[in-house]
């Protein structure tokens, strides 16, 4: 692992001039995984902030581009890889969660056509608290810099 | 590769007010531990993932040898095709979103960064699946990656040969909210085999680029 980009985001953050406009509230953002034809599944990754007083949960995604969508989590145990439903995911105040390759992820499953590359994947995302948000993510193949 | 901040547990970045700023220089000396305490725990701990393939090389047993499967072309797919190449393998599954494509891509972007040409090892993907990925799906999974990668599939009892003579775990299990009502488990680890078709070592999931370079260097010199 290499830490040198950890401690420069870090020393970045300490550094940082406070932005003038506090968001409020959640905040989410992502991209999501090209396909090709006749591949089925698909993952899209969430980076969801919580700036509320509050603790918020994530409980339901959907997408008209799949027939279904979940949440998952990749696990790597004793070098086996296991893919399973995540449950409801709690987002504390103040806290962020980055969804990301080889751990949580949106599963889209029954995809009606393929996710190309610089096109936009729609994505509905419901929070107890926050409600829903309807999402364009981009299509790329790895997380934006 | 285990990300850290796949956890919910990063602070989001602080509003403006003034007042927040001390408590911000706190947040962040607490995630400065914790990310510390992580990397403490990956490093002091034992490596398991990798250890069981690597062992073999040892002598005790052969890793790998001849094997059968079937091509993206429908065709009977016999391992003398990569004679006199070295290859990477690695087992997966077409509706696996995220482990197995993120695993590809990283052999294609590794194989780049070689910088020996464009195939300087060929990629060989596996199915686990067999009974879903047909050889037109491995075939049209593996031409996502932009890359020359081998998409092979065969009878379920052909996989299970071939995922067992490389020490390969892989099992069926029930999940409703998968499609088709199940998913696979599998080893995440790659395996190298040299030009002699010999294995040589295995590039696991959490390990750097820099360690997975040098095994990639030495299959290929
Ligand atoms: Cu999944």
């Amino acid at each position: 692992m290499n830490r040198t980009p950890l401690l420069l985001a870090l020393a970045a953050t300490l550094a940082a001039t406070p932005a003038s406009a506090a968001p409020t509230g959640v905040t989410v953002s992502g991209w999501a995984r090209p396909t090709v034809a006749g591949q089925s599944s698909g993952a899209a990754y969430l980076v969801i902030r919580n700036y509320g007083p509050g603790a918020d949960r994530l409980v339901a995604v959907a997408s008209p581009a799949a027939s279904m969508a979940g949440v998952h989590r990749s696990q790597l145990t004793g070098g086996v890889s296991r893919m399973r439903p995540a449950g409801p995911i709690e987002i504390a105040p103040g806290k962020m969660l980055t969804m990301a390759p080889n751990g949580y992820h949106v599963m889209l499953m029954g995809l009606k056509a393929p996710l190309k590359p610089g096109a936009k994947l729609p994505l509905t995302v419901t929070f107890a608290k926050a409600g829903r948000r309807t999402l364009q993510l981009p299509i790329q193949m790895s997380a934006p810099q | 590769m285990i990300d850290p901040t796949t956890e919910p547990t990063d602070p989001v970045p602080a509003p403006a007010a003034t007042s927040s700023l001390h408590r911000l220089r706190l947040i962040i000396w607490a995630v400065v531990l914790v990310v510390l305490a992580v990397f403490a725990f990956f490093w002091l701990r034992p490596a398991t993932s990798g250890e069981v393939t690597q062992r073999p090389a040892q002598g005790a047993f052969t890793l790998g040898g001849p094997f059968t499967l079937t091509g993206a072309d429908g065709k009977s797919f016999s391992s003398a095709k990569l004679a006199g190449q070295p290859y990477v393998m690695f087992f997966g599954f077409t509706h696996c979103p995220d482990v197995c494509p993120n695993t590809l891509a990283r052999l294609v972007r590794l194989r780049t960064q070689l910088g020996k040409g464009e195939t300087p090892f060929q990629i060989v993907f596996v199915s686990v699946d067999p009974e879903r990925d047909t050889p037109e799906a491995v075939g049209s999974y593996a031409k996502l990656f932009n890359s020359p990668i081998i998409g092979l599939t065969g009878t379920r009892a052909q996989v299970d040969q071939v995922a067992k003579q490389h020490a390969v775990y892989e099992a069926k299990v029930a999940d409703s909210s998968a499609p088709d009502g199940y998913t696979m488990d599998h080893s995440a680890a790659a395996l190298l085999f040299g030009r002699d078709g010999k294995f040589v070592a295995t590039i696991a999931q959490e390990e750097g680029d820099d360690t997975a370079l040098a095994k990639l260097k030495r299959i290929t010199s």
